[in-house]
Order: structure tokens, then C-alpha cells, then sequence
């Protein structure tokens, strides 16, 4: 980042002061931050019908009750390889875009650059553009620049707060843990969860920003290595842009510059201009006139980074692209062509440096690493809408008790118990009648229930115990193992499931 | 260190002034609020030291400031547990079970409850699943030896069998035949004892056997040999036996006789225990 040269091992944070800037870019992540911010806040208070006994908020992860409710889903506990499988699909997800887009995660969509924008914008309302707040920020402390400060932190703050609050809505009934959470009856743990929020909010969007990207995040780290050459990417076409230099003197600079080598670094090792000091004074032939780049620093004024993206790819850079919106603007005005910095894989160099046109962004986003990682997210995807949509409304599951695997009644019939766990996803109670075919020869009753019929209460999971038995000489009883089914009904629905186990008799001692 | 700080010309970062065969340290230093940070959980570890448990000594260790223990969170847990359930305990404890309904809140806490309490004090003898073993009630069948209604159950874990612990332990003594009969007498009790079973015998043996039997054996297991519950008979028609049922078993129990012994578990559990574990019993399967 900072060239340093103190000395010193650890360094203080420069302050960024980002410009405001204007383009595609910019206007994209406007309407990303209030997409995605509205659907955090706005998500709590949508209403969901369904039922009396069951709540009414459409998203809600109720803990205490072991509940998630997504507007017309409903996950139990057993489901959570719904969840399992979306965090499968988050993951190649992050392939997808990595391998195409890169960081774009990173620039466009991750929460702390989101709520870093917004304070941001925040910032630049209450203490002016770049240029007014490097002045405050140098500014001797001032009635002034104490009423901005306090104004700014407060509205921070105010976002901050809402932040933290709008999360706990998620857990709990949002209208009832408002009026809760205002007259002070809310648990304890709600005002925690928004004291450690809006700590966080406050101080990583205010004041640690791209620190967290750089010195916390392990993203950056990651995503590194999911690149490849094809991966778009923010850059810089240096082969267009150097020797760079501003204004008239531009041509004298850069030759200065290329003579004294005295810059070094990443900057360019563009096309070799041998004699390039002498050509200073010299007329100039059309090879060595200088690039596109007038080195007016706007890339850099804009960047909520603090880095320079001439420097090449960085680890710092989050790939938010308004250094793109950001030079475009300057070369409409000097009359070149847009795209000096622009999205560009590390392949479009060679390419592009032996003259040839540079390639669509299609080319870049559909390769076969791409289409092969949407291909397997596409599988996981239809996996889990099969999975939602055949599995049955009554859910049931028949455990047969193992300890012991039989028991001989005193007129020799052998009798097995299994463990029969009916899931009632409805709103109100439901009764499940649970029969054996006709003709198997075996006997069915409940425990502590005379019929073969249990009425299991709204949204619960009840857990009986069944007993099967066998004649005493009949095959079931006799055999080793023999195969038994269940067939669970629910005859308010009409639904019927049936369910195979195994009957152990005297064989298998 | 006298080591040199320069300029690394190829990345333009300062170098640590460290070189090892030609390749330079460079430093990209980090930042501040990191140091701080290190310095702050420095702290934080010191305080935390002196407030919790920490140190170790020759015998423990030091037990901070704040008094605090794993065990002594545990201890609190259980509290609060036992006090959550203090008024379900006390209903249960006052309970009649026999006229409790399923649904009622203190059966439901009685049969897990009970649950608990049975592999603590019982599965010992009578098994994780309650099937029992040669010579311990399996207790998941339909036939009891005193009597399986809740009553029955509920008198047999408080008081035992044939211990010397309770005065009124369910109580009832087989004579050792061995030392009355011949062993041609007792083999013939023992082939009408199969025939009674419907297992295979010998039928003239048996035939023989039926008159020792009613001499012998009909006070305690009835005429018929379907036992008698106010001792503990077993009733020896059925498919159920405790000490095995073959030749060589029943020989073996007419000579030697049995003298199976449960402790009595009024002194050890408390009346919402010995309640609890009646209930988990009797709904096991073979409740009357």
C-alpha cells in the first residue's frame, strides 16, 4: 500500500478521503446498496398467513421453537440439509463469480463495502467532497469542525443502531420485539446482539473500512488463488497509458522519468525506448509520444482503497470499478478513448500489446471453468427444488426398537416395538391412523392408546410407540428377519404415506 | 542491530536492512491498530488470569477472583433444573398413578424421568432395554410374578424381593427339592413341568410326575401349574421362563430351588423416583 520509510515495523492508517465520481460503476453499486440494504431492513416486516397457531412473519428463524419459515417453506431441524445444501451452493457459487468476475464479491455486493459506501455517502453530505474533508481533516480543532465530526458520528451512529437492530427482527416476531425492545421487556441477549452490531457497524464502516479488507478479511487471500488468467479483473493498460505525464510538460517528464528510472517499481516495464533522454530534446517521433495517461489522479482520488491501480493488480484492490468510472470521465474530456483502466483478464495483455482489439467480456465470462461450475450449481440447485417440492406434507419416520430386537409374550407370540415419530406441519392438530396391510398376519396396537389412531397437536413432532406382533409358529415369528411396511395416514388431507421396516422373530437369536 | 535500511529498487518498499544470500527482508509494515491489539488480548490475558481459575499449583490450581468452576456451573445447571421441576415433582409424588391420565404433564415427566432413573439404579440387572436376563424379570412381556399393574410395580420397587433390607419385601421361599426327592422323582416332575409348557416329553415320565406335582408343587403353582401371584409363583404353562425353560434348567430349579433377590429402593429413591420409574415401567409393553 504506503510506501513507508520510516523504518518502523507497524505504521499508522493513512486517512482515504474518496472522491465523489459519476458513471456506470458508481450508479450499479448505488442500486445494489439499495437493493440489497432494503431487503436486509425491509425482509423482518413482511406478514405471511398461515394459520392461527403458526407465526405470520414470512422469513423468520426461530430458534427457540427449532423453526425456519421462508414465506411458504418451512424447515425443521431434520431438513437442515436444505441449508447444508445452500451453503454448498454459496460456495461454488463464489467459484462462479471468482473464476469470471474475480473479486466482484468483493466490490460490489460484500456488506462491509456496502455499509462503507453508505457511510461514505453519509460523509460526504455532512463535510463536503474530498477536497473539503482533507481540509477539515488538517483544520485546527474548531467549533466548525466539532459540529461536523458530531453530526457525521451521528448519523453513523443512527445507521448503526438500525443495523444492529434490524437483524435481531429476523429471530423473533418483528412488530412484538419492537414494542419489547422500546419499553425495555426484550431479553437481554436482543440488546446485546444490537450493542455488538452497532459497535461493529460503527466502527468498521467508519473508521476501519478498507482495513478490514486488507488486514482481516481472509477473502482476499482465497480469492487470489481462485483466479486464473482469464478472470476479469480491474487494470490499468499501461501499454496505452506510459509514459504517463500531465499537460504540456508531459513529453519533457516522461522522458525525464525514463531516463533517471528513478520511479522503479511495478510501473511499467512497457516498451523499451532506448535513447529516450536524448529524444527530450529532440523532436519526437509518433513511437514515443507519450500514453493516454495525464496523470491526473483521479483513479486515485476516487479509490476507497487509498491505492494506486497503475501499480498493477493488488491485493488491496477490491474490484469496485470506480477508478474505471472515474478515468472514463477524464478521457471523454481530453478526447481518447474510454477503457484506459477496465476490466481486463492478465491474458488480454500479450494479446493486446501485439495490437490486437481487445476482447468482448463474454469471451472472459463463458469459458468452460465457468460453465462447468454453473453446471454443478445448477445440479445442486434442481437437487434441493426436488427435494423441497416431492418431499411429503406428512413427514414420518419408523425407527424399530434394537434393545431387545423381539420379545416373547407367555403364549409364544413375538412381539417388536418401533419408534414411529409423525411430523404435523400444519397449523392446526391433525389425527394419523397407522394400519399394517391387510393379510400380513400381524397384529398392530399403540402404546397407551386403545385404537390405532393419535391426534398430534398443531406443529409438533409426536413420538409413539408401536407394537407388532406375530402368532406364536407364524413364519414373521420363526423367520430370521422379515420385511414389515406402515401405512400412515392423515384423513383430514387425505395424504398417506407408507413406511418399510423389518420384523425381527425368534430366528434371529 | 547495525543492519543498514535501504530502498528495495524493485518493489520501492523499504527493507528491513535483514539479507540471507542475497535475499532482502522487506518490510511492509503492519498496521498499528494490529500492534494495539496484541497489546489489548496481552491485557485481557492477564485480567482474565487473575479472574478465573489459571495457575497450576502442586495440588489444583488457583481458583480467580470470581470464585468461578465448570463444576460449579454444572452444580447450578442441575439446581435450576430441580427447581424448574419442583412443582411437577411434588404433583407427581402426590399422584395416584392409577387414576393419572396419559396426558397429564406429571405422566409425562414421570415416564422420562422414570427413564432416567431406570438406567441409573435398574438396567444393572434388568438391561438398558428391560429385556431382563436368566434369572432378572425381563420386563417388556406380559407376565409378571407379582403382579403388573401400577400398584404391583410401585409396591415392588419400594419394598424389593427377598432382601433383608425391608421388613415387608415381597417374599416367598422354593423348598430345595433335591433334598426330599429321589432324582428319578425329580425327573418326572420336571418332564410333566414340560408337559405343562406343551414342550416336548417324556409322556409316562410326565404321567408319573402329575401326582408329585400336585404333592409338591400345586400349593405354591396351583393346581395347573399357572403359578400364583400372592408368592411369586411362576406360572409354568406359559412360554415364558426366567430360568431358561430346558430339561436341564428345570431339573436344575427343582433340585437346587431359586432365590432371586431385588433391593428395596424406598430408602435410595425418593417418592416422585420410585413413582417416575413405576410409570417408565409399566408403559415398556406389558403393563396391566
Amino acid at each position: 500500500m504506503n510506501e513507508s520509510s520510516s523504518g518502523s515495523l507497524y505504521a499508522a492508517r493513512e486517512p482515504i478521503f474518496p472522491k465523489r465520481v459519476s458513471g456506470t460503476f458508481r450508479r450499479l453499486k448505488w442500486w445494489i446498496l439499495g437493493i440489497t440494504l432494503a431487503i436486509y431492513y425491509i425482509t423482518p416486516w413482511i406478514r405471511w398467513d398461515r394459520g392461527p397457531s403458526l407465526p405470520d412473519q414470512a422469513v423468520l428463524v426461530d430458534l427457540a421453537h427449532r423453526r425456519f419459515y421462508f414465506f411458504w417453506i418451512q424447515i425443521w431441524p431434520h431438513e437442515f440439509y436444505f441449508v447444508a445444501g445452500l451453503l454448498i451452493m454459496a460456495g461454488i457459487g463464489l467459484f462462479i463469480f471468482t473464476s469470471a468476475l474475480g473479486r466482484v464479491w468483493c466490490g460490489y455486493a460484500c456488506p462491509q463495502t456496502v455499509w462503507t459506501d453508505l457511510f461514505i455517502l453519509v460523509e460526504r453530505w455532512i463535510e463536503g467532497d474530498r477536497n473539503a474533508r482533507v481540509r477539515l481533516w488538517n483544520a485546527p480543532w474548531s467549533a466548525r469542525k466539532a459540529r461536523l465530526r458530531l453530526t457525521k458520528w451521528l448519523v453513523w451512529l443512527m445507521i448503526a443502531v438500525a443495523t444492529g437492530g434490524a437483524w435481531i427482527f429476523y429471530f423473533a416476531d418483528a412488530p412484538t420485539l419492537l414494542r419489547d425492545f422500546l419499553t425495555f421487556q426484550a431479553p437481554v441477549v436482543a440488546y446485546s446482539t444490537v450493542a455488538v452490531l452497532t459497535v461493529t457497524t460503527f466502527i468498521f464502516g467508519g473508521f476501519m473500512r478498507e482495513q478490514i479488507c486488507i488486514y482481516m478479511c481472509p477473502w482476499p487471500r482465497i480469492q487470489a488463488a481462485m483466479m486464473d488468467p482469464d478472470t476479469l479483473t480491474v487494470a490499468y493498460r499501461d501499454w496505452r497509458g506510459e509514459p504517463r505525464g500531465k499537460g504540456m510538460r508531459r513529453r519533457a517528464v516522461a522522458a525525464e522519468t525514463y531516463a533517471g528510472g528513478e520511479t522503479g517499481g511495478r510501473r511499467s516495464p512497457v516498451i523499451p525506448v532506448p535513447g529516450l533522454a536524448q529524444a527530450a530534446a529532440a523532436p519526437v517521433p509518433a513511437r514515443e509520444t507519450p500514453g493516454d495517461c495525464i496523470d491526473c489522479n483521479a483513479c486515485v482520488n476516487v479509490c476507497p482503497m487509498g491505492i494506486d491501480i497503475r501499480d498493477g493488480q493488488q491485493m488491496a484492490c477490491i474490484t469496485c470499478a470506480l477508478c474505471i468510472d472515474a478515468c472514463d470521465e477524464v478521457m471523454v474530456k481530453i478526447g481518447k478513448p474510454r477503457g484506459l483502466i477496465d476490466y481486463l483478464a492478465l491474458s488480454d495483455e500479450p494479446r493486446e500489446r501485439a495490437g490486437e482489439p481487445p476482447r468482448p467480456i463474454r469471451q472472459h465470462v463463458f469459458r468452460f471453468r465457468t460453465l462447468l461450475y454453473t453446471a454443478i450449481w445448477a445440479v445442486f440447485g434442481l437437487g434441493l427444488l426436488w427435494a423441497l417440492f416431492v418431499r411429503p406434507e406428512i413427514d414420518v419416520t419408523v425407527s424399530p426398537i434394537r434393545n431387545p430386537q423381539f420379545v416373547t409374550l407367555s403364549d409364544g407370540a413375538v412381539r417388536n416395538a418401533y419408534d414411529i415419530r409423525l411430523r404435523n406441519k400444519h397449523g392446526d392438530e391433525r389425527p394419523f391412523r397407522i394400519v399394517l396391510p391387510e393379510g400380513s398376519g400381524l397384529a398392530l396396537t399403540l402404546e397407551g392408546a386403545s385404537g390405532n389412531e393419535v391426534i398430534v397437536p398443531a406443529d409438533m413432532t409426536a413420538l409413539h410407540r408401536v407394537y407388532v406382533t406375530a402368532p406364536a409358529g407364524s413364519a414373521p415369528a420363526s423367520a430370521d428377519a422379515s420385511p414389515v411396511s406402515f401405512r400412515i395416514t392423515e384423513p383430514v388431507s387425505g395424504e398417506s404415506v407408507e413406511v418399510g421396516s423389518v420384523f425381527n422373530g425368534k430366528g434371529s437369536e | 542491530m547495525d543492519d543498514k535500511e535501504t530502498r528495495d529498487p524493485v518493489t520501492g518498499v523499504d527493507t528491513t536492512g535483514h539479507e540471507w544470500d542475497g535475499i532482502k527482508e522487506l518490510n511492509n509494515p503492519m498496521p498499528r491498530w494490529w500492534l494495539w491489539t496484541l497489546y489489548g488480548t496481552i491485557v485481557w490475558g492477564i485480567g482474565y488470569a487473575i479472574a478465573y481459575p489459571a495457575w497450576p499449583l502442586v495440588q489444583g490450581a488457583t481458583s480467580g477472583l470470581l470464585g468461578y468452576s465448570t463444576r460449579g456451573e454444572v452444580a447450578a445447571e442441575i439446581a435450576a433444573v430441580d427447581a424448574r421441576n419442583a412443582e411437577v415433582s411434588a404433583t407427581l409424588a402426590a399422584a395416584d398413578l392409577a387414576t393419572l391420565p396419559v396426558d397429564d404433564p406429571a405422566y409425562q415427566f414421570g415416564v422420562s424421568g422414570g427413564a432416567a432413573v431406570f438406567r441409573a439404579n435398574c438396567s444393572q440387572c434388568h438391561g438398558a432395554g428391560a429385556a431382563g436376563g436368566v434369572g432378572y424379570p425381563n420386563l417388556l412381556d406380559d407376565s409378571w410374578l407379582w403382579g403388573g399393574t401400577l400398584d404391583d410395580i410401585e409396591y415392588t420397587v419400594r419394598h424389593g424381593i427377598r432382601n433383608e433390607i425391608d421388613a415387608d419385601a415381597r417374599f416367598s421361599q422354593m423348598p430345595a427339592f433335591g433334598e426330599m426327592l429321589s432324582k428319578p422323582e425329580i425327573a418326572e416332575i420336571a418332564e410333566h413341568v414340560l408337559a405343562l409348557s406343551g414342550q416336548e416329553h417324556d409322556a409316562a415320565k410326565a404321567e408319573a410326575g402329575a401326582t408329585l406335582f400336585a404333592d409338591n408343587c400345586a400349593s405354591c403353582h396351583g393346581e395347573a401349574g399357572t403359578g400364583d401371584r400372592e408368592q411369586g409363583a411362576p406360572d409354568l404353562t406359559d412360554a415364558i421362563w426366567l430360568y431358561s425353560g430346558t430339561r436341564e434348567a428345570v431339573t436344575e430349579t427343582i433340585t437346587n430351588a431359586r432365590f432371586g433377590v431385588m433391593p428395596a429402593w424406598g430408602p435410595r429413591l425418593s417418592d416422585a423416583e420410585i413413582k417416575a420409574v413405576t410409570l417408565y415401567v409399566h408403559q415398556l409393553g406389558g403393563g396391566e
